[in-house]
């Protein structure tokens, strides 16, 4: 397998770092390697956030993400700053709650209205985040469904693992 | 509630991996201050450490932590505490009485950039003189850097363990990237760690401070008259303020202790250093660059060897040297204004140019085009 980049971009409170640190954990439970970074700013909620995860076979060198392979945006403001990053070839899965205007673009373009699922079938917005995850997971088939659920039942406190691998299914049924 | 399956492989960042390490090390005591970048080895301490039957402190401030410290080593415990830069500066007094008094101890220095409070949260290797000369006087400190996040886990070990042959206090030299990242670590099985212990002094035995290499050290309240000072003391820790050859003895030792043993403690990732053209010498967060950078110049058939520096002090002159025998032109990446740059100069002596490539602010790496770059430039030139 060829390197995988991946960016993760919303803003703070949207499980944007969350996202990126079950799928690296996952990857890695499938004997893959991954770096997960992230940027923030120094507010708790509502400034602009990232989190890149670098999937290979091979021994990760480099682990900030320049081109990337899949963008995952949860927000406009997160599209119009990385969609430039994208590679042409690539994809991108749009959180369309958020999202209403995507410019051109030759990458791959997955709608997905996030957000608002989460809110309607969970009754909160944060699980939007696992959403976009199984909605990447079904897309990209990187990772195996095995790993993921041991990397959400990994991450998240007892309480909301359920909750979160549902969020996950769900997205992963949310794409066509 | 189901158990969770044990695993040897972790997905952990890396101030994760440390605080792990720490406690496999043997670390049983952690005092410290909250400051960004490391504030996470604190966290995970104050969770764990009384779990492995440790204590972990917040203290009041980084004098008080290093303080702290150094007390808890003399009660007969592996000790540790992590800061950055601006704290890793207020503790630097108490690092001067550790090495003077001999004190095992380890000190994670999570670089952020400064000077001063500078850019809290982002990366920068300014640090690089402050772990060799933060103290005043003639003293030679270890400093080791990692570069992975598996490097953070077995580096704390070899950190402890340093320590603990050379009764010295040891610093971790990381950086927020590395610090920050999540990376896979795997755990050999703890049998197969080395672990290495502070020789304690037989019934007996009164010298505690020289009359060889590295002096027994005893555990305060066990029953051995000892006398800790930051002055200048004799074998016997009896203090002399005015005699010259009480200091010279002491710190002489003080010194070689370590650098007599500078070839054993050079650790680096060496890649073709004995038949190159270009050279790279590079350590920390700023080395993961030099992966993919030397591919592409040896995809068009430059021949690039490197050095990525695990331990920066002492400096792996043995290493350096031996690069600067064969490549025209050795290259020093870091985030920093020249820091390491003087250093491989003075080791090359005039036989390879030496090359700077140095960036600071917004906690922006090195990328491996800025450093393919410089190498063409340097072919060219």
């Amino acid at each position: 397998m060829k390197k995988v980049e991946v960016r993760i971009a919303g803003s703070g409170g949207q499980g944007v770092v969350l996202a990126g640190q079950i799928l690296g954990r996952a990857v890695v439970y499938d004997r893959k390697n991954a770096v997960q970074t992230q940027s923030y700013g120094a507010e708790a909620r509502g400034s602009a956030t990232k989190s890149e995860v670098i999937i290979s076979d091979d021994k990760i060198g480099f682990p900030m993400v320049r081109k990337c392979d899949v963008l995952i945006a949860m927000n406009q403001e997160a599209l119009d700053k990385y969609l430039k990053d994208l590679k042409e070839d690539g994809i991108l899965i749009a959180d369309t709650t958020n999202i209403k205007k995507i410019p051109e673009t030759q990458a791959k373009v997955f709608n997905i209205p996030a957000t608002e699922y989460a809110e309607e079938t969970f009754g909160a917005k944060i699980y939007a985040n696992m959403l976009m995850l199984g909605a990447f997971t079904k897309i990209t088939n990187l990772v195996s469904e095995k790993a993921m659920q041991e990397a959400i039942a990994d991450a998240v406190t007892e309480k909301v693992i359920k909750t979160n691998e549902e969020a996950y299914k769900k997205g992963k049924a949310l794409v066509q | 509630m189901k158990k969770k399956p044990e695993r040897n492989t972790h997905f952990w960042q890396g101030n994760e991996a440390c605080a792990e390490a720490a406690i496999v090390a043997g670390c049983r005591f952690f005092a410290g201050y909250p400051i960004t970048p490391a504030s996470e080895i604190a966290e995970y301490l104050g969770k764990k450490l009384p779990i492995a039957g440790g204590i972990a402190m917040q203290m009041e401030d980084e004098l008080a932590s290093i303080g702290a410290v150094v007390g808890a080593s003399w009660a007969g415990a592996k000790s540790m505490t992590a800061t950055s830069g601006p704290g890793f500066s207020l503790m630097q007094e108490t690092i001067g009485y550790a090495f003077m008094t001999e004190t095992p101890c380890v000190i994670v220095d999570v670089q952020r950039l400064g000077p001063s409070t500078g850019q809290a949260t982002k990366c920068g290797q300014g640090d690089v003189m402050q772990a060799r000369w933060g103290t005043h006087g003639d003293y030679s400190a270890i400093a080791l850097s990692p570069n992975s996040v598996q490097e953070m886990f077995e580096l704390t070990i070899k950190a402890f363990n340093l320590a603990e042959k050379y009764r010295t206090p040891v610093i971790l030299l990381a950086d927020e990237e590395i610090a920050h990242m999540r990376e896979q670590v795997t755990i050999p099985s703890l049998e197969s760690i080395e672990i290495v212990n502070r020789r304690k002094p037989k019934l007996g035995e009164t010298a505690f401070f020289g009359l060889e290499e590295v002096p027994p050290m005893p555990t305060v309240g066990e029953g051995y008259n000892v006398a800790v000072t930051g002055s200048t003391h004799n074998e016997y820790g009896i203090r002399f303020t005015a005699d010259p050859n009480v200091h010279k003895r002491l710190v002489e030792r003080l010194n070689s202790k370590i650098q007599d043993h500078a070839d054993e403690l050079a650790e680096a990732e060496t890649h073709s250093i004995d038949d190159c053209q270009i050279g790279i010498i590079s350590f920390g967060c700023t080395s993961r660059a030099i992966y993919e950078a030397v591919e592409k110049a040896e995809a068009i058939g430059v021949t690039v060897g490197y050095a990525r520096l695990k331990t920066i002090w002492p400096f792996p002159e043995k290493i350096v040297k031996k690069l600067a025998k064969t490549a025209e032109k050795i290259i020093v990446p870091e985030m920093n204004l020249k820091q390491l740059y003087y250093e491989v100069q003075r080791v090359a002596g005039g036989s390879s140019e030496i090359i700077a490539l140095n960036k600071i602010g917004g906690g922006e790496l090195i990328t491996p085009e800025e450093l393919t770059a410089k190498i063409m430039e340097s072919v060219k030139d």
